[in-house]
């Protein structure tokens, strides 16, 4: 018995010291964040991994947390440590956190490479640049997903998310009012111009809330982009929305029996923001120079189906790199998808938001 | 002939000379400062890892000094005017509010301030940002140039929060951790209903924590009676099996239970093959509070079994016997006799589990749905996600106080010195 | 716990019902913990028996989510960080738990059991309260997103348990043989590690296991307090959780029941040494 004690103890303290021994790193470490799952791994083999090979004393490590990265940023400004050297966040986050002084403003034509035509990054990227301390990467989409064989016919507009007959069985919706407001009063007769002049307003608010109480019992809030597939691959949701790149993954990477609803999808943009403070300055300059060129953003188009933000790459978007299938039907921005769309609407979301997200979660409390 | 002590003056002394009394409380205090020496190490580490950052949570539960910091000019002359008096204050705050802004522009602050203000009335987040972009251009007189840039500086109630929050200190994170606020005329008054978030929380936490508890009462008495009676060497074994869920990390168990209370989980599959449910009506058994519940009863039920183990341990088999003798059925001698007696060891584990439940985070937050949040995953949403920083700390502070109360309950129940860990 | 020969059919109705009510309950406690041992070697992304497996068709088992901790990046960092921050925080809160419960349990110790309080209430704060207020306190202080922030962190923790079972070891602590080994020539130092160490060592280390799983355990702390450079096996496991239920979690879970049986047993036989060792014999 003394021998087992002896040895448990021992087995622990040995793990330990397997664990404390590590080696030296003598290269350039890049902390780069992003969020996770399919998309950084698209980010991975389009950006990370050819800049890698081509600066072999560069190494990129991958934080999965953007969806804490503006907490984390004030904290860290707070501190006065910064350490992280790149930040991929969505284009209301970087205008909220620019304002308050904490990311670098960046020049776009001098810091970006230009199109291969010669046309500037600026023009390039066009009414993309929402704000001086953003570099746009992607156009993605909140949109939805759905089970072909658990729906009796096929959803085709975003009334059937209200509507409980046609497509019985629970819907998976994000645990915030962006969005799910504008929908709503869609789905409730309002005309998309005037929907946020009505979402002004109580009665509009009060609008909304009614119509989403009309599913509530009937829905499941996420509140990662990797839940929703997770769910419509369990059977645990019927009909859920999501980040568009998300489902294109589990349909046709997992091949799971899932198929896309485009029908009033939000169009919102994913980029680059460098923190103030941020270390290795010169080093992300090089990387971001080559990360968001041309031909790079129409690579990770192979590997996910967002839309890249410059013009000049669409035309390159090609086949998808294991697959083969062609990306472009995929993309949001696609003809046929784009029939109804919403551009998320920053400036009036920045001003409600923590109004409307109280009220919002007040409703989800009852 | 004792040499040590002498009897000099009525009193005893000791070889040197000093009177007994004074030596012994010299060496009893030297003993005592002695072993308060070994504990100090301890407690300055604690306070220092432990007390202090909660201390500075509290404090900034109440801390407001970023407004009066970046609009250092007119604040405080925002001070001097009547908020009642229906006017709009004059050019002189004004021009000073120009001052500021283009100052707060150079600096990046005017950002976090809108922020802040926009906690109090949506539309100052705007308001900042505007004004803020078109600051370099604002010229005298200040009053007309503030309107025109944009009309919600011609209203008062706008000017009325922006006095009201200009304080280093405030009670507006507390108002609101209690659903409550400044009304349209500034009067502390309740929120409208659809606004109440908190106060509903704090009750289904407090609910479900009880409800937890008293399940996990009646799951554990019987098996802590149980294992009491039992021989040793039986009780040693079966005990394992309280401890290995103990032992076992909070993770595993939940992401167990996930697995098991899924739509297409295990016990799902189960209740379907045998015929209870129908294939497209399973039950819905996690994402709501019924997952909570099951799960957190699962993870908390070893803290009840251990108290009231220890306690059971100790009653003497010879009391039931003695009662029955006495003409007791086995009924009335359990209700009468032990019962009462095992008292102390259900009050310790209660309070344990429930002050466990309150608290708790994880579980809820994966298993919970919507339904089945409590508290602390809304001190976590605002932490890192609305960043409302003032208002976790608000609602942690409460929380906080509440278990507080509690653990001073326990103390005088059981004493923090007869804490025992199995 | 017998049934008595003479017993009413009644009552042995009930003593029945009543051991297959407590059988009920165990096997609630038990069986999630069992069941996701098999559920590990699912050979298909899915938490739940296939028929496959249920029929013991080979072909439903596999050992792929095994593969996929052991050469995945995030597993290998997490299992590193974790037994890093356990060991060394472990080490700082046994020391100065074990000389704290030393002072406490000085027969002259003074308001004892307010500072007994003080000492265990890490214990008993909300988790989430701590986090909060570390999480503000350490990117204050710059010590949010390092290891050693963590490492405080967890540490402070880790004590209260230390300070409770040592405690608990030294309340049956027969202070004459202190003054025996003074007696017999014993400076206070000797004494200390020739005398008292050997006799609340099993108690100290019952402490010491105890901090370092509820450090290794430990997910909010770690969560606010730390970023993706200190992440441990329980913050990839919740992540997990959130982004993508692989069963690869599962066969971490696995593999950390069987720790926790390790742990366990260690803690068993160390009390039962430790009984031993004063002369307590249960049989």
């Amino acid at each position: 018995m003394k021998y087992l004690l002896k040895h448990t103890l021992i087995a622990t303290s040995v793990a330990a010291t397997m664990g404390l021994a590590t080696a030296a790193h003598a290269e350039t470490e890049m902390v780069v964040v992003s969020w996770g799952g399919a998309y950084t791994a698209s980010q991975q083999k389009a950006y990370h991994e050819p800049y890698m090979a081509a600066n072999s004393d560069v190494k990129i490590i991958n934080d999965d947390s953007a969806g804490e990265a503006v907490a984390k940023l004030r904290a860290m400004n707070e501190a006065g440590n910064v350490t992280w050297a790149l930040v991929d966040m969505v284009a209301s986050d970087a205008i909220l956190l620019c304002e308050e002084g904490l990311l670098e403003e960046i020049d776009h034509d001098t810091a970006l490479a230009a199109a291969p035509d010669g046309t500037l990054a600026s023009e390039d990227f066009g009414d993309m640049i929402v704000s001086p301390c953003y570099i746009p990467q992607i156009v993605y989409s909140t949109t939805f997903g759905y089970r072909t064989d658990l729906v009796k016919e096929a959803p085709t507009s975003i009334n059937d998310i209200f509507d409980l007959e046609k497509i019985p069985g629970k819907r998976s919706l994000e645990k915030k009012p962006i969005n799910n407001l504008e929908w709503a009063l869609i789905a409730d007769g309002v005309s998309p111009d005037e929907v946020y002049d009505i979402l002004e307003t109580e009665e509009g608010v009060d609008r909304a809330l009614a119509k989403l109480d009309t599913i509530k019992d009937s829905v499941i809030w996420w509140d990662k982009g990797a839940q929703t597939p997770q769910l419509l691959a369990d059977g645990e949701v019927v009909i859920g929305s999501t980040y568009n790149g998300r489902l294109f993954s589990v349909i046709e990477e997992e091949k799971q029996p899932i198929a896309m609803m485009w029908d009033w999808q939000v169009f919102d943009l994913d980029g680059w923001v460098i923190p103030k403070g941020a270390p290795h300055r010169e080093e992300v300059a090089k990387y971001l120079t080559f990360a968001t060129d041309t031909q790079r953003l129409a690579d990770q188009a192979k590997y996910i189906s967002y839309g890249p933000a410059r013009a000049s790459s669409a035309p390159l978007v090609g086949k998808h790199a294991d697959l083969g299938i062609e990306m472009s039907p995929h993309m949001p921005t696609a003809p046929d998808n784009a029939k109804n769309t919403l551009l998320y609407n920053y400036e009036f979301w920045a001003d409600n938001r923590d109004d409307l997200t109280e009220r919002f979660n007040s409703w989800l409390a009852q | 002939m004792a040499t040590n002590a002498a009897v000099i003056n009525e009193q005893l002394v000791t070889a040197d000379g000093v009177p007994l009394r004074t030596s012994l409380a010299r060496a009893q205090r030297r003993n005592r400062l002695r072993a308060l020496s070994l504990v100090l190490p301890l407690f300055l580490f604690i306070a220092i890892t432990f007390f202090w950052p909660i201390v500075d949570m509290l404090f900034r539960s109440v801390e407001n000094q970023l407004v009066g910091e970046v609009m250092h000019r007119s604040a405080p002359l925002l001070q001097d005017w009547d908020e009642s008096s229906g006017e709009l204050p004059d050019e002189t705050v004004f021009a000073a509010l120009a001052e500021d802004f283009k100052e707060a522009r150079e600096t990046k602050t005017s950002g976090k301030v809108g922020r802040r203000l926009n906690y109090e009335k949506p539309g100052f987040s705007g308001l900042f940002r505007k004004t803020a972009r078109k600051a370099p251009k604002l010229e005298a007189p200040f009053k007309d140039a503030f309107i025109k840039a944009d009309k919600k500086w011609g209203k008062v109630e706008m000017w009325q929060v922006f006095k009201r929050e200009s304080t280093p200190y405030t009670i507006s994170y507390y108002l609101a951790a209690m659903d409550m606020g400044y009304g349209d005329t500034g009067e502390i008054a309740r929120n409208a209903e659809n606004k109440r978030i908190y106060m509903k929380l704090f009750w289904r936490t407090v609910w479900i924590s009880l409800l937890i508890t008293a399940l996990c009462l009646l799951l554990a008495y019987p098996i802590s009676y149980l294992l009491s009676v039992l021989p040793v060497a039986k009780s040693n074994l079966l005990i394992i099996l309280v401890l290995l869920p103990f032992w076992t990390s909070l993770l595993v168990r939940t992401t167990a239970w996930i697995a098991l209370l899924q739509q297409e989980g295990v016990i799902n599959d189960i209740v379907v093959w045998l015929g209870f449910v129908a294939d497209d009506n399973r039950l819905q058994m996690i994402h709501n509070r019924t997952g909570t519940i099951i799960a957190m009863v699962h993870i908390l039920l070893p803290f009840m079994v251990l108290p009231l183990y220890s306690v059971m341990k100790t009653i003497p088999p010879s009391y039931m016997r003695a009662a029955k003798s006495l003409g007791a059925t086995p009924f009335t001698a359990f209700v009468r006799v032990y019962i009462p007696n095992t008292i102390a060891g259900v009050g310790a584990g209660a309070i344990l589990v429930f002050i466990l439940a309150i608290g708790y985070y994880i579980t809820p937050a994966l298993v919970g749905g919507q339904s089945g949040t409590l508290i602390s995953n809304f001190i976590a949403f605002h932490m890192s996600s609305s960043l409302n920083w003032g208002l976790a700390a608000a609602l942690g502070s409460i929380l906080l106080a509440v278990v507080l109360a509690l653990y001073f309950i326990y103390d005088k129940i059981v004493g923090f010195d007869n804490m025992k860990l199995g | 716990m017998a049934l008595p020969t003479y017993a009413t059919p009644l009552e042995r109705v009930w003593h029945y019902s009543y051991l297959t009510i407590c059988g009920l309950i165990f096997f609630f406690l038990i069986a999630p913990i069992i069941i996701i041992i098999p559920l590990s070697f699912n050979s298909v992304p899915f938490f739940t028996f296939t028929q496959e497996m249920l029929t013991l068709d080979p072909a439903g088992y596999s050992l792929k989510w095994y593969q996929d901790f052991f050469t995945n990046l995030n597993w290998q960092g997490a299992v590193k960080n974790s037994f890093i921050i356990a060991v060394i925080a472990t080490i700082i809160s046994t020391t100065l738990g074990t000389i704290a419960a030393l002072g406490l349990s000085r027969p002259e110790m003074p308001y004892k059991s307010a500072i007994m309080g003080i000492l265990i209430s890490p214990m008993i704060v909300p988790l989430i309260i701590s986090a909060a207020g570390m999480y503000f306190f350490y990117t204050k202080i710059g010590l949010a997103s390092t290891h050693l922030g963590v490492i405080l962190a967890h540490a402070a923790l880790g004590t209260p348990f230390v300070v409770i079972t040592v405690t608990a070891t030294l309340v049956g602590f027969d202070h004459s043989l202190t003054r025996a080994a003074a007696m017999l020539g014993a400076s206070p130092t000797r004494t200390f590690f020739k005398v008292i160490v050997p006799l609340i060592l099993p108690g100290v280390i019952s402490g010491a296991l105890f901090a370092f799983i509820t450090s290794f355990d430990e997910v909010v702390v770690v969560l606010f307090v730390g970023s993706y450079e200190q992440r441990t096996i329980p913050w990839q496991m919740f992540s997990g959780i959130r982004e993508q239920i692989s069963p690869t979690i599962l066969a971490v879970a696995t593999l950390l029941v069987i720790f926790s049986i390790m742990l366990l047993t260690s803690v068993e036989l160390l009390r039962r040494r430790g009984e031993r060792l004063r002369g307590i014999r249960t049989t």
